[in-house]
């Protein structure tokens, strides 16, 4: 059976993609093989482990739970995307690099992603929130400690950022 | 891990996917894909054909009537979450959603997937079988309500046909003078509960709802029953088993102690309702 292919219009970091993919092609296979975006990663490919977390409409998703043909229409930010213009890190980059959030960086860019837009939506989180912010995400690494302190870390420079402009 | 081969379609309105449905025979709805997805990846599951709602116009809306909450096929587990008309008319939801996965699941997934799909394991229809909500279900043959007694035939298992598209849901308003509570046990956070309860008090009577302890979501009438035999009344109507995850011993016993703190929880609910009128 030759299988059917859909021409799918793929928003990625505010850029529009043409693809042609299968139906079943998973996001996540999309970005990282069509479109060479291979900063999404892929753990256990059925929604656990949160590595290929990416924001769809702004709303962190799970990029293996989902078709690619399913995204048209969508805005989708990848880790690529959270750079700053100029090609610097992001807030919540920066403080993943300043507080070792990462150690062999298999999970951080699902932590990444879930992380800056659970500041966008709570940008002074308590201790707590801050540990239920990054709770759907795994790491075999760094045991969370560090990671918990980058949320807050980020937080911190998220408020300097907005107080110097 | 990857899904195989399917007909890909994608419906504007319910009728084009019910006629869909009907056309392609064996077709399976994708609605938020957080339970199919992992489904079809590990090709537990392998349907010709896939209905995708996503695109289906009129089904995104949390409406607040006279019976209770409406909730249509594209709304998301947070969106529900987030709805404060919601938490006001049945308080019950909210207090069951934040136990559904994590957030980021929450944002895709559906509510009314997550009945359709039917897992005792899952909260909501838990949920709706406690407050005796219904799913209304459109196929080329028209609509039908069907409530949630009717609903849960099995593990994993709805009565839907084949060719049903489920629109919405609706769960009843909190009635007043009435209390409710929600507590569960996981592993983790945001993992599937090993036990879970639901309990709605209301006048004298007492109702518990379990999770993960039967084959289907099972309502328990307790009513009149003394808080120290709560929980051995409920397990002569319960199947906890054993697995990976926990003993069928441990799962009895957490439906001793959660049964006892929840339906406590939902008489002082109860209290604090009439304290704040
Ligand atoms: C890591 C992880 C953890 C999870 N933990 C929990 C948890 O703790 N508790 C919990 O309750 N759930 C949990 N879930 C499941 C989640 O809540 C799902 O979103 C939900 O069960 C199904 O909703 P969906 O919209 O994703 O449905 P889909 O995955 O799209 O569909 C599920 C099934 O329902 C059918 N279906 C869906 N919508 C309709 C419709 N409108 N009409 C007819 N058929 C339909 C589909 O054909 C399919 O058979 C978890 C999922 C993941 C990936
Ligand atoms: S790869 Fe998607 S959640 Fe693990
Ligand atoms: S840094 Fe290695 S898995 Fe998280």
């Amino acid at each position: 059976m030759t299988e059917e292919l859909h021409q799918v219009t793929l928003s990625v970091n505010g850029v529009a993609h043409e693809v042609t993919v299968p139906a079943r092609r998973l996001l996540s296979d999309a970005l990282r093989h069509d479109l060479g975006l291979t900063g999404t990663h892929v753990g256990c490919e059925h929604g656990v482990c949160g590595a290929c977390t990416v924001l769809l409409d702004g709303r962190p998703t799970r990029a293996c739970l989902m078709f690619a043909v399913t995204a048209q229409g969508a805005a989708i930010t990848t880790v690529e995307g959270l750079a700053e213009p100029d090609g610097s890190l992001g807030p919540v980059q920066q403080a993943f690099a300043e507080c070792h959030g990462l150690q062999c960086g298999f999970c951080t860019p699902g932590f990444l992603t879930t992380i800056t837009a659970g500041l966008r939506d709570n940008p002074t989180p308590t201790h707590e929130e801050a540990r239920e912010m990054v709770s759907g995400n795994l790491c075999r690494c760094t045991g969370y400690q560090n990671i918990v302190k980058a949320v807050e870390r980020a937080a911190e420079l998220g408020r300097t950022a907005k107080d110097a402009s | 891990m990857k899904p195989a081969p399917f007909r890909y379609h994608r419906p504007a309105t319910p009728a084009e996917a019910w006629e869909t449905l009907a056309a392609d025979p064996g077709a399976k709805v994708l609605a938020g894909g957080q339970s199919l997805v992992p489904l079809l990846s590990m090709r537990l599951a392998s349907p010709p054909a896939l209905v995708d709602i996503n695109a289906v116009a009129g089904l995104d809306a949390i409406e607040i009537r006279d019976d209770g909450v409406h909730v249509g096929a594209l709304v998301r587990h947070a969106d529900l979450l987030a709805s404060p008309e919601a938490g006001k008319v049945q308080p019950l939801l909210a207090r069951a959603l934040v136990h559904v996965a994590h957030p980021t699941i929450r944002n895709r997934g559906t509510s009314v997937g997550s009945l359709v799909h039917a897992d005792s394991a899952a909260e909501l229809p838990a949920v709706l079988a406690l407050l005796g909500g219904s799913v209304v279900a459109g196929s080329v043959r028209g609509t039908r309500t069907v409530p949630a007694e009717q609903l849960f035939v099995g593990p994993l298992e709805s009565s839907l046909r084949p060719d049903e598209l489920a629109l919405g849901a609706v769960f009843p308003a909190l009635p007043e003078g009435a209390g409710v509570a929600f507590g569960e046990v996981a592993r983790r956070h945001g993992d599937y509960a090993l036990c879970g309860v639901a309990a709605l008090v209301h006048g004298d009577t007492v109702k518990a709802s379990y999770l993960s302890v039967s084959d289907v979501p099972t309502v328990v009438d307790l009513t009149g029953v003394p808080e120290e035999e709560l929980g051995d009344v409920a397990l002569q109507h319960l199947d906890p088993v054993g697995d990976i995850h926990a003993t069928a011993d441990y799962r009895a016993q957490l439906v001793r102690v959660l049964t006892k703190k929840v339906v406590r929880q939902a008489r002082l609910d109860r209290l604090d309702d009439r304290e704040a009128r």
